[in-house]
């Protein structure tokens, strides 16, 4: 096991390797990284630009280019943001921790519901609750979720204020203007909006995962030969059943990080969140290659550990599952 | 959707009597809410092409000259008007004529290429399949945002493209970026449905008395995947409706000239008016729009349950 | 003949389907003595699984079940969910078809076996262990003590049924019920199952129902038989008595259609079972029947006794004698 996750981890290099040298190709075609450093420095002397080309790898040669930006990348010398001042390790570094936050908040209320839903379904199938849930699941995943977060926003920013005197959940940021210092409480209260848009999603789309795996291990013969035991139904449920469904579920989970954080970027920027998603919204719409490339970086990487470990863990949940 | 299919559990002995199409359609027209669907799509379809009569004012007419152009809901503007003054119920029906215009050529487009390009794959094997996999992989793998952004980017930045792609902000250009994105959806159902058909006796059989190749995909492996490919149609015409409202929503959309608009653009609009509380600037286009995608998710989730009896999720 | 330890009397599930009621079982009686090995016989569809997943309880919800099954006296249909649980697993066990899938693929084989040794004894989990490891050696696993760690997808089909037997037998139950238990193996590996069930039989006597389609099973390892046709048991007996003189019509098909030594070819009954949801009037079988008269057509025949049989056919006193050799 240890030998196979070593291996795992020594190919993703070059596949990062890979992957990086395609985004950098995309970013160079897609944003000018130098054209736009001119348009945001207009004034910039020629020897200013020819530095910025330099220490980005912006050489009009693409391999050699991403050569050098690999390697000023691997010895920390990361340029700045294209404004000059701004320094991109802890920005990208405030970002990550607030989408982390988030990202964590809304996945382990999103899973934790879902779940539940999905086994709520799954235990009467055709009945009455089943249909609800699963209705509404299938509503939840057509929905996308900038139109429920404008939807959201319209209610709690302007019309529970004007109809209930108060306002409830705030809609933009972390902390309100001017704050400084952590505030739990607070911050739970900024965050609770975009939790719920990106929960939403994923309770959509795990109770519809749960529910049918679930109906394929309850239809099974080894269920019917537990029944034959005596043994009680939470238990026949629990270790022969849930044990079961999970293994698929789980899996799924962990490819599915792409997804989620899909969903953060959008949620993130219209609450103004201030997170991976605005952070990369942000930086692209001003063709800030300095901002955009580590942030790439850590997209792919954790991609690529996310997949990892839905490998890892499918094995250690399916003893028929052996890796090589 | 159990529930919504129950009453597709026909009895085996009735369903003895039907060709697979007949039995395919009475379990589509058991479905509920995916015939509730058709009958909103086609509604909503005659309202979009009937324009010229169902609008009350032209696209881009003010109903009521700035300063005080935002009008609520009332008699000469039923879902009120936005920030020039122009009529919102006349601009949703010429907006949702462009959207519905991007999700079906796009859609076709894509599930061409991508039906083709899957059962190759899918038939030959080997190399290309390899690659394709690996690529669709990583494209799957991303935020779904952050690619079609860096994608449409690419697509704009090579000047040898233009002739195809048209200008960055043209309704052609977002058709190209959706045919490009969808294909790939398409080509991995395919592909995976042709793998299974392959190892059939009657594509042996075929391969046997010596078919080409050519023969066996056109005649056997693409029409036996039908089902799959409708499905994948549906969800492709969802997928690039609301893909173009998500571009449009973050400015990355269509500027379809002259005051034309999409959904995309009105939905956009929308995120301005929440903080002013013009709130039918929000509500209708996003219900117009949740409707549509409701809709023809329905209607796809009742072709998948239809053209494939194995998946008998009525429970 | 000794005590009765399973009787079951006008035993009738009720599947309610889209197209209306299917009536899958109507009326079935039947006995299990102590420590015989009872052999159902029947087509598929002929309700003879659906007869004994009612007595075990195991029926989905939907299904309507009347009638009588004691269980050494105790009254089984209509009894509480908690009762059925003590029952099931400690007096009544059952081996399915399909060992592949018979046993839960994340769990140990030992520790399935365990579960159901603790479900119905007040056993440590070491000795649940230990008593697990004993019952694999009875059913003929080599190195048991390894093979308990193993998980079922270690074991092949054979090894599969014999751990699902193991499971059965553990709390040594008064009938084991095996519902075609070796339909999914090989013919070599059948022979060895059979064995096993046979073995256990003698050594902790207990009753067996073999519930199977293959009469030459029920020949080699039967005392009695019960023919089952259409939901309805249509003749009983011991299997010498039932192989020699077959009386019901449908028996001698089944036994014209069975290949052995001097036989030049071999008869099937023809025609197709009938369709549970609107069975025929009368005897269910005159549809194929080769004997087939009017009266048949009339009332549903209920068995009787003539000489060592009983058979439930109206004509069976005019029928020719059978002139069948296995």
């Amino acid at each position: 096991m240890l030998r196979y996750i070593f291996r795992r981890l020594a190919w993703s290099i070059p596949t990062l390797l890979l992957v990086t040298f395609l985004v950098y190709l995309a970013l160079r075609i897609g944003t000018n990284p130098v054209e736009s450093y001119k348009r945001v420095n207009p004034r910039a002397s020629r020897a200013k630009i020819q530095q910025y080309i330099d220490v980005n790898g912006l050489d009009p040669n693409f391999v050699q280019g991403y050569f050098k930006w690999l390697k000023n990348f691997i010895t920390g010398d990361w340029a700045p943001s294209i404004k000059g001042r701004r320094e991109v390790w802890p920005a990208l570094k405030d970002a990550m921790a607030n989408t982390l936050r988030l990202g964590t908040a809304a996945t382990v209320v999103g899973i934790f519901f879902g779940l539940i839903f999905g086994v709520l379904a799954a235990l009467r199938p055709g009945g009455r609750r089943d249909v609800f849930i699963n209705t509404s699941a299938f509503v939840g995943i057509s929905i996308p979720p900038f139109i429920s977060a404008i939807l959201l926003q319209l209610l709690f920013a302007v019309y529970w204020q004007r109809w209930f005197g108060f306002s409830l959940f705030p809609t933009s940021g972390v902390y309100p203007a001017g704050h400084t210092g952590f505030d739990l409480f607070l911050m739970l209260k900024f965050m609770a909006l975009p939790t719920i848009i990106v929960a939403i999603q994923v309770i959509a789309t795990y109770s519809r995962y749960m529910r049918s795996s679930l109906l394929d291990v309850l239809n099974s013969d080894y269920m019917r030969t537990a029944r034959s035991k005596g043994i009680s139904e939470r238990r026949i449920l629990i270790k022969h059943g849930m044990r079961n469904a999970l293994i698929p579920v789980v899996t799924i989970a962990a490819l599915d990080v792409g997804s989620i954080v899909g969903g953060l970027i959008i949620t993130e920027n219209i609450f103004s969140y201030p997170g991976m998603g605005l952070y990369f919204l942000k930086s692209f719409g001003e063709g800030d290659f300095p901002l955009l490339m580590p942030w790439m970086v850590v997209i792919v990487a954790s991609i690529l550990l996310f997949n990892l470990i839905a490998d890892i863990s499918y094995a250690w949940l399916d003893p028929r599952i052996r890796l090589e | 959707m159990p529930g919504l299919t129950q009453g597709s559990a026909l009895s085996e002995q009735n369903e003895k009597d039907l060709s697979p199409r007949q039995m395919a359609l009475r379990r589509f027209v058991s479905h509920k809410a995916a015939v509730v669907s058709c009958i909103i799509i086609g509604v909503l379809a005659l309202f979009v092409i009937l324009a010229p009569f169902t609008a009350r004012y032209g696209v881009n007419q003010s109903v009521q000259a700035p300063p005080n152009s935002f009008l609520s809901p009332r008699s000469n503007a039923w879902l009120g008007t936005d920030d020039i003054g122009r009529d919102l119920y006349s601009r949703l029906i010429y907006g949702v004529r462009v959207s519905l215009l991007i999700g079906l050529a796009s859609a076709v487009i894509s599930v061409t290429l991508g039906a083709l390009v899957g059962a190759v794959a899918g038939f030959r094997g080997g190399k290309f399949d390899d690659i394709l996999m690996r690529v669709t992989d990583l494209f799957l793998a991303f935020p779904f945002l952050v690619t079609l952004l860096v994608v449409r980017n690419v697509l704009g930045g090579l000047p040898w493209l233009k002739p195809l792609t048209g200008e960055m902000n043209s309704v052609r250009f977002i058709i190209v970026l959706f045919s490009i994105f969808g294909w790939m959806g398409v080509a991995r159902i395919v592909r995976g449905q042709v793998l299974s058909l392959k190892e059939r006796e009657f594509v042996e059989a075929a391969r046997a008395v010596g078919a080409s190749r050519r023969y066996i995909i056109a005649r056997h492996l693409l029409p036996n995947s039908v089902g799959p490919i409708m499905v994948a149609l549906t969800f492709s015409v969802v997928g690039a409706i609301i893909g173009e409202s998500t571009l449009a929503f973050f400015g990355y959309g269509p500027q379809a000239g002259d005051g034309a608009t999409s959904l995309g653009i009105l939905v956009g609009a929308a995120k301005g008016a929440v903080q002013t509380g013009f709130w039918w600037l929000a509500v209708f286009p996003c219900f117009v729009l949740i409707i549509i995608a409701l809709s023809i998710n329905f209607i796809g989730d009742a072709l998948r349950d239809a053209t494939d009896p194995r998946l008998d999720r009525g429970a | 003949m000794s005590e009765k330890v399973l009787e079951i009397r006008d035993l009738r599930v009720t599947f309610d389907t889209p197209s209306g009621p299917l009536e899958a079982v109507r009326g079935v009686d039947l006995d299990v003595s102590a420590g015989e090995l009872l052999g159902v016989v029947g087509e598929s569809g002929s309700g003879k699984s659906v007869s004994f997943l009612a007595t075990m309880g195991l029926l989905p919800a939907r299904a309507r079940v009347t009638g009588s099954v004691l269980l050494a006296g105790e009254q089984l249909i209509g009894a509480s969910n908690k009762y059925m649980r003590s029952v099931r697993g400690r007096l009544l066990s059952m081996i399915f078809q399909d060992p592949l899938s018979a046993l839960n693929p994340v769990h140990r084989i030992g520790n399935q076996i365990a579960e159901m040794l603790q479900s119905h004894q007040d056993l440590s989990k070491r000795d649940a262990e230990k008593r697990a490891i004993e019952l694999l050696d009875i059913v003929g696993i080599p190195q048991p003590s390894e093979r308990a760690t193993q998980f079922p997808h270690e074991f092949s089909g054979g090894m599969r049924q014999r751990v699902v037997i193991a499971i059965a037998i553990a709390n040594n139950p008064k009938v084991l019920i095996a519902d075609e238990p070796t339909t999914a193996l090989d013919v070599t590996v059948q022979a060895q199952i059979l064995e096993v069930i046979e073995r256990v039989q003698e050594r902790f006597g207990t009753a067996v129902v073999l519930i199977t389609h293959d009469l030459g099973v029920i020949a080699r390892v039967a005392d009695r038989v019960n023919v089952m046709y259409a939901g309805r048991n249509v003749e009983q007996g011991t299997i010498d008595s039932l192989f020699d003189h077959p009386s019901h019509p449908y028996t001698r098909g089944l036994l014209a259609s069975l290949p052995g030594p001097g036989k030049q070819r071999l008869k099937p009954i023809t025609g197709f079972p009938p369709n549970m949801l609107n069975p025929p009037k009368g005897c269910a079988f005159h549809t194929r029947c080769e004997y087939a008269a009017e009266i048949c057509k009339l009332d549903l025949p209920e068995l009787q006794t003539f000489g060592d049989l009983q058979t439930a056919c109206v004509r069976v006193k005019e029928l020719p004698k059978a002139e069948i050799r296995v």
